[in-house]
């Protein structure tokens, strides 16, 4: 181990946080909420050492509103909660999607609905952090599986946002979220900060959603002279509210298709012994933890187990997904839900193998045991298939 | 150019007249509520690029679009939430909401008492019409009792919300409110908002001609803005269980003033601290 190497026991929420500074955050608004308060705790004391603002606001609506206008006004900012305060935020981060405004939002999952269970760990929020908002609407949902992914996927996620103009999500489910692991922090040096493109054209010439090669347009920082507008309203190239059908589809097909456009930088994935894996399994975050340590106590079996776990959820990595299960005889997807993410993995294997889920909905992860069960289950009805 | 005489202020010089012709109703008195805002940021002398105009959603919300300035035409309720971070993250602006009543004090209810609260440096201009203009009137926060709107087929039998004091109770810093007919006073008015160092809170009673007024028959623009000193006092004013709440008389004017520290210089100065006790 090198001299410079800096290691730090960290909780995940404190490792969102530091690493949210360390990419550059320095806007965070927040509302209290259990299991993800320690990240705003941790902003709290952080932010003013770099010159930062942290507020709490009075809901998580407002909230989510902050940290935009904190956006619109130049800052990298970031927000976090949970279930039922996702919710709320759902509606501003439509907002965002719309009128291509960079923030990081971080949901602990909790169990749910409603109230749930504030202290036990869940991921029902999948399919909310996809589909929560109203509308056709890009977005990028990312779920680390471990306290040192949390940190290096914070700092992933303000960079998507800020190149992309595009909110990120970061999922983390309450284990991870509470869980203690070592944490290597790099050298500030080493954090590639990616800074958002800002217009700096003759203002006359400005276009602020404009075509460009990369599908981003570059944004019009308040005071630079350009007086753009920015609405929620379907706006043409100019900013302005439009309801021209041609103009309408050409920006709706452009926000739509950014993030299709930077696929390889957007997808993050890990697979693990899939390369000629008769039983594949597919799951994120605290379950993929337990799913690892199944397939290798499988593999030791003589099982030809293998485990694919996107880390850039939504938009999910097809392609790589098909690529670990080509052949697959049999497709796991544990969950601590009632089967969210079992849908997926249906839509794409497509009848060509049988799918099916490990699901636990009582407030408590997946063990690794649980697991195992499954795979060998499998592997039985296969040899006497 | 700046100087306080009407004669030079040119209202085009604040306008995105690319964008027009303008989508207010004939006899809106929300054009004049805007003239009167410009007319005060015209007095101050304050450069377009470092004004920023955050707004709702509703006739008061797109009012926005058409200033050129930095404009940003928000969530529905939401302004006073966006503005706070945009005045916080950026000192160097001045930043200006419009809202209406239902924007202000329905949706955006908790926003507006918190933000008065923390008093940020940054002026609120409230255009209370009575009614949802935009949805096709139905009743808002501060539709009269009595009053027909499309969701009070016979009668509103609500009480109104005093938006003046509940900004004044939960602590905003300066609170105003003139009515349309007074143009220079209303400038004057939200010069003196402009200008307090904290957060102000300005109601601007206008009048929805179209969908309100006809529908009550209040008259024309120019009978309902005749009328509005005096027509702003429905029955519920001064009687019954609200008789505490509720002025006997429309006061203008600067209602309110609530000398605290201003919210963004205190938290830059915790800044300061913090910085140095860790140098």
């Amino acid at each position: 181990m090198s001299a410079s190497k800096q290691l730090d026991n960290l909780q995940g929420n404190h490792a969102c946080a530091l690493a949210a500074i360390a990419a550059g955050c320095r806007f965070y608004a927040g509302y209290p909420i259990t299991p993800s308060s320690e990240i705003a705790e941790r902003m709290a004391l952080e932010l003013p050492r770099v010159g930062g603002v942290f507020i709490q606001m009075e809901d998580e609506i407002a909230s989510m509103g902050a940290i935009l206008g904190a956006s619109l006004g130049g800052a990298k900012v970031m927000t976090a909660t949970s279930g039922p305060g996702f919710s709320l935020k759902q509606e501003n981060i439509g907002y965002a999607a719309g009128a291509e405004i960079p923030c990081v939002i971080v949901n602990v999952m909790r169990g749910g609905p409603s109230t749930g269970m504030p202290t036990r760990p869940a991921q029902g929020d999948l399919m909310q952090a996809r589909w929560g908002t109203h509308g056709d609407h890009a977005a990028i949902v990312l779920v680390p599986a471990s306290v040192p992914e949390v940190y290096s996927e914070t700092i992933r996620a303000f960079a998507l946002s800020e190149a992309l103009r595009v909110p990120v999500i970061i999922l983390i489910d309450e284990v991870i979220g509470h869980l203690v692991e070592t944490v290597e922090i790099p050298e500030a040096s080493d954090v590639s900060l990616i800074e958002r493109k800002w217009a700096d054209c003759p203002a006359d010439d400005f276009v602020p959603y404009g075509e460009t090669d990369d599908m981003v347009p570059a944004m019009a920082r308040p005071g630079d002279g350009y007086r753009a507008h920015t609405t929620g309203l379907t706006h043409s190239e100019d900013g302005f509210p439009t309801q021209v059908p041609e103009e309408v589809e050409r920006s709706q097909r452009r926000i739509l298709g950014k993030l299709h456009h930077h696929e390889s930088t957007v997808q993050s994935f890990d697979a693990v012994d899939c390369d000629d894996a008769e039983i594949v399994i597919m799951t994120v975050g605290i379950s993929a933890r337990a799913a690892a340590w199944a397939v290798k106590e499988a593999r030791e079996k003589g099982i030809k187990a293998g485990l694919f776990r996107p880390i850039t959820l939504w938009p999910f990595p097809e392609d790589a997904f098909l690529a670990a299960a080509a052949h697959a005889q049999a497709v796991i997807v544990p969950e601590m839900n009632a089967g969210q993410l079992v849908l997926e993995a249906e839509r794409l294997i497509n009848g060509r193998a049988p799918v099916t889920g490990i699901n636990r909905i009582d407030g408590e992860p997946i063990s690794p045991a649980e697991v195992l069960e499954r795979i060998e289950e499998l592997a039985r009805i296969e040899e006497v298939a | 150019m700046t100087g306080s005489d009407v004669d030079d202020f040119n209202i085009r010089d604040y306008l995105r007249e690319d964008l027009f012709p303008h989508f207010l109703c004939p006899g809106c008195g929300h054009g004049i509520a805007l003239r009167a805002m410009l007319w005060a940021v015209y007095e101050l002398a304050i450069p377009n690029d470092k004004l920023a105009i955050v707004s709702g959603i509703g006739c008061a919300g797109r009012l926005g679009a058409y200033i050129d300035a930095n404009t940003f035409h928000v969530t529905h309720g939401r302004p006073l939430a966006f503005a706070t971070g945009l005045a916080l993250s950026r000192p160097d602006l001045k930043v200006m909401v419009i809202t209406g009543d239902g924007d202000c004090l329905a949706i955006g209810g908790n926003h507006v008492i918190h933000t008065c609260r923390r008093n940020l440096d940054m002026t609120c201009i409230m255009l209370n019409n009575e009614v949802y203009g935009m949805t096709g009137g139905q009743a808002s926060p501060t539709t009269s009792a009595t009053r027909y709107t499309t969701t009070t087929p016979t009668g509103s039998i609500e009480p109104v919300f005093d938006a003046c004091a509940l900004a004044t109770a939960a602590g905003a810093g300066l609170v105003g409110r003139e009515v349309t007919m007074q143009t220079p006073s209303l400038k004057n008015l939200i010069r003196e908002a402009i200008e307090y160092p904290g957060f102000s809170f300005v109601e601007v009673i206008s009048d929805c001609t179209e969908i309100f007024g006809r529908k009550n028959d209040l008259g024309d623009s120019p009978e309902m803005m005749l009328s509005q000193k005096a027509g702003m006092k429905p029955d519920s004013y001064g009687t019954g269980n609200d008789a505490p709440f509720r002025p006997n008389t429309l006061e203008t004017g600067v209602l309110a003033r609530n000398d605290r520290p201003e919210y963004g210089a205190a938290y830059r100065r915790h800044i300061d601290a913090v910085q140095q006790r860790r140098a």
